[in-house]
C-alpha cells in the first residue's frame, strides 16, 4: 500500500467520523424529542388522560329500586310489580334497524303501532348502549323463538323487567292513575340521577302523587366495561332502596260495587269516612285500563278513548264540575237559620214560584202549584225552591258564602288527591273579576237552590258531607292511611277549622231534615230510604243542564235529548247518630236525584253498612 | 485508534474472553443490549397479547430463528456482502416488481410474494438490506466525499425500490428505506451544500407528493395526524386511545397487567405497531424511558462498531444500518405518541411481527460480522 492510499483511507475515515458524530448529536436530540413527548403526556397531561381512560372503562350503571306497593284499607294489592320480559334493542350493536325489524318480525308479532313507537323513542335522547325498548310482555314462545335466533340479531336483548300492573283495572284507574314511559319533557325536568335506570313514572293520581316514596333510592354499580361496552367487573355495589309501600284510605269492595253500579253511566261516587277523611271510594265512569298505560296504548284505542264524547280519561270526582243544586240547600239552610235569618218554625206560603221585588223575572220552583206553606224542615225534605230563593235572597251573598267557605266549597281542602279542580263558590269580587258585572240579587236567589254560579265537585261535596256529618269538625281529607314511610303520615294537620254555630242544636235539627228526605211522607228519596236498617240522612239534588218542560214532579216533559238531560245528585250519610260514612252519587244527564242517584247511594251504603267484615271489626 | 476497544480491555481474562468471542464473531455489548430488549419486548408482548403464552411463544421462536440467522451472518466475511452486493440488489428489484405483478392481498396492499407450498415474504425486507449494502459498496468503490454524478447515481439506486415499495403502497417501509440509503450518502460526505439544496427541494415537493404521490388513505392518515378529533370514533381511535393510554401511565404506570386501556381493548393493535402505548400505560414514563435507554445502547454500540470499522463499505454499511434501526424506534415511538402521522412502522423487537425481526436481526448480524472481521 501506498502513502497516498492510506491518506485517503485515514481522510475517509475522518468524514466518516465526523459526519457520525453529526449523526450521534441528532440522535440524541431526537431521542430527548421523544422524551419530552412522554414526559409531556404521562406527567404534563396526565390528569387529563387519566380521566379520559377513566371516562373508557368505568361506567355506573344505575340498579333501579322495586316501586313501592299500593294496597286498599283491607290490605288488598291494587299496584304491583309483576316481571315482565322486554325485547330491547341496542342500537350500538344492530347494525341496519330496519333490516334488524324486519328479520325480528319474521320471528315474533310485532305491531306497527310498536314500531313506530320504537322509532320515536329512537330519535329521543339516550345514553349510548341504552337498550331501546320494542315490545315489551313477551310471551313465552316469543321469548324462545328470540332465543333460538339470537345469533341472527344483532344488538336484540331480551330483559327481564318488573312492569308495573293494576291488578284491579278500571274500577281504581282515576283515583290510582297510572304510571307510562318517561317522556322527552319529563326526561329534561327529572333528577337525572334518581332516576337513572328507570323508565316509569307516576303520571295521574295517586301514583303521581305520591311519586317520590313509591320511586325508591336508585342503586348504583361502578362497572368497568370493555370497549365493545361489556361489563367485565363490577368494582362497588349500593343496593337500591324499594319505594314504599302505601295503604290507601279506599275501600276495594265499595270502590268496586260503586264501579259496577255507575256502568253504562256517566258520573262519580266519592265516599268518605267522617271520623278520620278517609276517602273511601272515589270513582268515576267511564274508565279506561290503567294498564295500557304501561304496556303501551294501542294507537287507535287510545285516539278513540281521547275523542269520545264520554271523556273516560276525566276524572269527574275530582276535575268534574257540576252545579251543586239542590244539595246545597242543607248548608245554606243551616247558615239562614244559624244567622238568623229564619227559624226552624218560619214557614212560607209557596205558590210555585219566587219574584223579586222591582223584577219582572219569575223563579220558579220544580213543582208546578208549589208546596204550600212549609218550613225549613219541609223545604229540605221535600226540596222547596221557594223557600231558598225567599232565604237567600234576605241572607245576601255573604252569610251564604261564607258558610259554604267553611264547608270547603270552591277550595281544594285534599292532602293528597291529585290534581283537583277548585270548583266554584262565587263572590262579589269574583264575579265582577270574572264577568265584570256586579253581583245581582238574582244571582243568589240562583245560588239558594244551588245553581247560577257555584260549581262544586263529587269529591268536594262529599267532604262537605262528612264535615255536616260530624257536626262541623274537620278532618283531612285523604287517600292515604297509612305507609312504611313513616314521615309520610307526618303531614301537618293543614285541616280547615271546626264549624262552630251559634245553636249547636241547629246541626241535630238538620240532621232530622235530612232524614225527613229518606223517610219522611213527601221525603224526595223515601224511595231509597224504604226499610233501611239504619238511619241515613240524606239529600237529592237535579242540577239543570238546559232549560226544558217539566211536570208537577219536576221531570221533563217532552223527550230530551241525553246530554240536556240534568244531573243527578245525591248525598247521604249514615248512620245519622254515629255517621260511618259520607258520601255523594253523581249521574251526569241521569234526570233526577231522587230516581238515578239516590238508589245507587243506598245500595252502596247497605254495601258498606251491612257488610259482615265491617260489622264485625 | 483502530483498537481502540480491545486496548480499553481491563484485564488478560477479559481479554482472553473478548478473543474466544472475536473467534465465534459475536459482539457482546451489541448481543446483550439486543437481548435485554428482546426480553423486554416479550414481557411487554404478553401484557399486550392479552396474556396469551402463545403470542410469546411464537415470538419467541422468531427470535430464535432471527438470532440463529444473526449468528451465521456474522460468520460471513463483510466481503462477501461486498461481493454479492449487487446480486443481492437486482434480485430484491426483481422481487418487487414480481410483487406488482402478482402480489399477495394483505389488508388491501400488495407487499407479500408467496412461493406456492413454502413460505410468503415480503420482498421489501431484502431491499431494507440490500439497498444499505448497494449504495456503501458503490459509494465506497468511487471514494469518499462522493462526487455529484456519484450521488445521482446512488439517488437513482435509492429511488427504484423505494417508488416500487411506495407502488405496493407501502409509504412507511419505502420511507424508511429511502431514508437507509440517504444516511450512506450522508455519511460517505455529502457536500452540506448538497444537503441544503436538496431540503430546499424536498420541501418544496411537497405539495406535489401530496397531489400526485400519496394515496387516498396515506392522506387520511396525515390528515388523522394533523386533528385526530376530527373523526374520534373512525380514523382518529387509534390515535386517541394512544395517547390517552401513554398519558394515563403517568410516571409509573398503571402496573403490569392492569394497563385498562389495553387490557380492555380500547388501543388497537395493542400487541403490534402501539405496543409502545401498553408498555408506558402499564410502566408509566419510567418503563418507557429504561425502554428507550436500552435502545440507546444499542444505537451507541452500533455507532462504536462503524467508527472502528475495517473500511469504508463496513464503516458506511453498519452505520447506516444502525442509524435506520433508531429511525424505526423514532418513527414508531413518534407516531403512537402523536407526534408523527400513523405510517405502520413497528416498533424494533418488541412489536409482534414475523418477517421484520428476522431481517432486524440479520441485519445486526451484519454489524456483527463487520466488529468481528478486521484484517489489519
Amino acid at each position: 500500500m501506498t502513502q497516498h492510499s492510506l491518506d485517503t483511507k485515514e481522510l475517509e475515515r475522518r468524514i466518516f467520523k465526523r459526519r457520525m458524530i453529526v449523526s450521534a448529536v441528532v440522535v440524541v436530540l431526537m431521542l430527548m424529542v421523544l422524551v419530552s413527548r412522554l414526559v409531556f403526556l404521562q406527567v404534563v397531561e396526565h390528569e387529563k388522560h387519566q380521566a379520559l381512560s377513566d371516562n373508557n372503562r368505568l361506567e355506573v350503571v344505575a340498579i333501579p329500586p322495586t316501586r313501592g306497593l299500593i294496597y286498599d284499607r283491607n290490605g288488598e294489592l291494587l299496584a304491583e310489580n309483576l316481571p315482565s320480559h322486554t325485547l330491547s334493542i341496542v342500537v350500538e350493536r344492530a347494525g341496519d334497524i330496519d333490516q334488524l325489524l324486519d328479520d325480528i318480525r319474521d320471528v315474533i308479532e310485532v305491531s306497527d303501532d310498536q314500531v313506530s313507537r320504537f322509532k320515536r323513542r329512537l330519535k329521543q335522547y339516550r345514553r349510548p348502549y341504552d337498550p331501546v325498548p320494542l315490545k315489551i310482555k313477551l310471551t313465552e314462545d316469543e321469548i324462545a323463538a328470540l332465543a333460538a335466533n339470537r345469533i341472527f340479531l344483532k344488538g336484540v336483548q331480551v330483559e327481564a323487567e318488573l312492569i308495573r300492573q293494576y291488578p284491579q283495572g278500571e274500577a281504581f284507574a282515576h283515583v290510582l292513575g297510572y304510571v307510562g314511559r318517561i317522556n322527552e319533557q319529563e326526561a329534561e325536568n327529572l333528577d337525572k340521577g334518581a332516576y337513572a335506570g328507570i323508565r316509569f313514572i307516576g303520571k295521574q293520581g295517586i301514583e303521581k302523587q305520591y311519586e317520590d316514596v313509591l320511586l325508591g333510592k336508585t342503586g348504583y354499580q361502578r362497572v368497568e366495561t370493555n370497549a365493545r361496552g361489556r361489563v367485565l367487573k363490577v368494582l362497588e355495589k349500593q343496593a337500591p332502596v324499594p319505594g314504599a309501600n302505601i295503604h290507601l284510605q279506599l275501600d276495594s269492595a265499595l270502590q268496586k260495587k260503586a264501579f259496577e253500579l255507575l256502568d253504562g253511566k256517566r258520573g262519580s261516587v266519592v265516599a268518605i269516612e267522617p271520623e278520620t277523611g278517609g276517602i273511601l271510594a272515589l270513582v268515576s265512569q267511564p274508565s279506561f285500563d290503567p294498564n295500557l298505560y304501561v304496556t303501551g296504548f294501542p294507537t287507535v284505542l287510545y285516539n278513540e278513548l281521547r275523542d269520545s264524547p264520554d271523556k273516560p280519561f276525566l276524572n269527574r270526582a275530582t276535575r268534574g264540575q257540576y252545579p251543586a243544586a239542590s244539595t246545597i240547600k242543607p248548608f245554606i239552610g243551616l247558615a239562614g237559620v244559624d244567622g238568623g235569618f229564619t227559624t226552624w218554625s218560619y214557614t212560607i206560603n209557596d205558590n210555585g214560584w219566587f219574584q223579586l221585588p222591582n223584577d219582572d223575572r219569575i223563579y220558579r220552583d220544580w213543582k208546578r202549584g208549589g208546596h204550600g206553606i212549609v218550613n225549613l224542615t219541609d223545604a229540605i225534605e221535600e226540596s222547596v225552591d221557594t223557600y231558598f230563593y225567599e232565604l237567600a235572597y234576605r241572607m245576601t251573598l255573604e252569610p251564604i258564602h261564607d258558610m259554604l267557605d267553611e264547608f270547603g266549597f270552591g277550595k281544594i281542602t285534599t292532602l293528597d288527591v291529585y290534581n283537583s279542580a277548585n270548583g266554584n263558590n262565587p263572590s262579589r269580587q269574583w264575579k265582577k273579576d270574572r264577568h265584570g258585572f256586579s253581583w245581582y240579587a238574582g244571582d243568589t236567589v240562583n245560588l239558594g237552590i244551588g245553581q247560577g254560579y257555584m260549581l262544586v265537585t263529587p269529591t268536594q261535596l262529599a267532604i262537605a258531607t262528612g264535615v255536616l256529618a260530624n257536626h262541623g269538625r274537620w278532618f283531612m281529607p285523604r287517600l292515604l292511611m297509612h305507609s312504611n314511610d313513616e314521615s309520610l303520615l307526618e303531614f301537618e294537620d293543614k285541616a280547615q277549622p271546626d264549624i262552630k254555630l251559634n245553636d249547636d242544636s241547629n246541626w241535630s235539627k238538620m240532621d232530622h231534615a235530612m232524614t225527613e228526605v229518606m223517610y219522611g211522607r213527601k221525603g224526595t228519596a223515601r224511595r231509597a230510604g224504604y226499610q233501611s236498617q239504619y238511619t241515613i240522612a240524606g239529600k237529592t239534588g237535579t242540577a239543570q243542564v238546559a232549560e226544558i218542560k217539566r211536570d208537577e214532579e219536576g221531570n221533563a216533559l217532552d223527550d230530551v235529548p241525553d246530554r240536556l238531560k240534568d244531573h243527578a245528585w245525591f248525598m247521604a250519610y249514615a248512620p245519622v247518630e254515629d255517621p260511618k260514612i259520607a258520601l255523594v252519587v253523581l249521574v251526569e244527564n241521569g234526570g233526577g236525584g231522587s230516581t238515578v242517584a239516590a238508589p245507587i247511594a243506598r245500595e252502596l251504603l247497605d254495601e258498606y253498612l251491612l257488610r259482615e267484615s265491617v260489622n264485625a271489626q | 485508534m483502530l483498537s481502540d476497544f480491545i486496548r480499553h480491555a481491563p484485564s488478560e481474562t477479559f481479554s482472553r474472553s473478548r478473543s474466544l468471542l472475536q473467534r465465534v464473531h459475536i459482539d457482546i455489548y451489541l448481543l446483550m443490549a439486543l437481548m435485554l430488549v428482546a426480553g423486554a419486548g416479550l414481557i411487554v408482548l404478553y401484557s399486550a397479547s392479552g396474556a396469551d403464552m402463545g403470542a410469546v411463544y411464537r415470538q419467541s421462536v422468531r427470535f430464535g430463528i432471527g438470532f440463529f440467522a444473526m449468528f451465521i451472518i456474522a460468520q460471513l466475511d463483510p466481503r462477501i456482502f461486498q461481493q454479492w452486493s449487487g446480486v443481492l440488489y437486482i434480485g430484491g428489484i426483481c422481487l418487487l416488481v414480481a410483487v406488482l405483478l402478482s402480489g399477495h392481498d394483505a389488508k388491501g396492499a400488495q407487499r407479500w410474494l408467496t412461493i406456492p407450498g413454502l413460505f410468503r415474504f415480503q420482498p421489501s425486507e431484502i431491499i431494507k438490506v440490500s439497498v444499505p449494502i448497494m449504495l456503501a459498496w458503490y459509494l465506497s468503490r468511487k471514494g469518499l466525499p462522493p462526487k455529484f454524478r456519484h450521488v445521482l447515481v446512488s439517488l437513482v439506486l435509492l429511488f427504484v425500490p423505494t417508488i416500487l415499495i411506495l407502488k405496493q403502497p407501502d409509504l412507511g417501509t419505502s420511507l424508511l428505506i429511502a431514508a437507509s440509503g440517504i444516511f450512506v450518502i450522508f455519511l460517505a460526505g455529502l457536500s452540506w451544500k448538497l444537503i441544503a439544496a436538496a431540503t430546499v427541494i424536498a420541501v418544496s415537493s411537497l405539495p406535489a407528493m401530496w397531489l400526485f404521490v400519496l394515496q387516498g388513505y396515506q392522506k387520511q392518515r396525515v390528515l388523522t395526524f394533523l386533528n385526530p378529533e376530527s373523526d374520534p370514533l373512525g380514523s382518529g381511535w387509534n390515535i386517541i386511545q394512544s395517547k390517552t393510554a401513554i398519558g394515563s401511565g403517568g410516571l409509573y404506570g398503571k402496573g403490569y397487567l392492569h394497563g385498562t386501556q389495553s387490557q380492555l381493548d380500547f388501543l388497537p393493535e395493542s400487541h403490534t405497531d402501539f405496543i409502545i402505548a401498553v408498555l408506558s400505560e402499564e410502566l408509566g414514563l419510567v418503563g418507557a424511558v429504561v425502554l428507550l435507554v436500552l435502545y440507546l445502547l444499542i444505537v451507541w454500540r452500533g455507532m462504536a462498531i462503524s467508527i472502528n470499522a475495517r473500511d469504508s463499505f463496513c464503516r458506511l454499511l453498519a452505520g447506516s444500518l444502525t442509524l435506520t434501526f433508531f429511525i424505526y424506534v423514532f418513527v414508531n415511538i413518534g407516531m403512537v405518541s402523536g407526534l408523527l402521522p400513523v405510517v405502520g412502522v413497528p416498533l424494533p423487537l418488541v412489536s409482534y411481527g414475523g418477517t421484520s425481526i428476522v431481517t432486524l436481526l440479520g441485519s445486526f448480524g451484519i454489524l456483527m460480522s463487520i466488529s468481528t472481521h478486521k484484517r489489519d
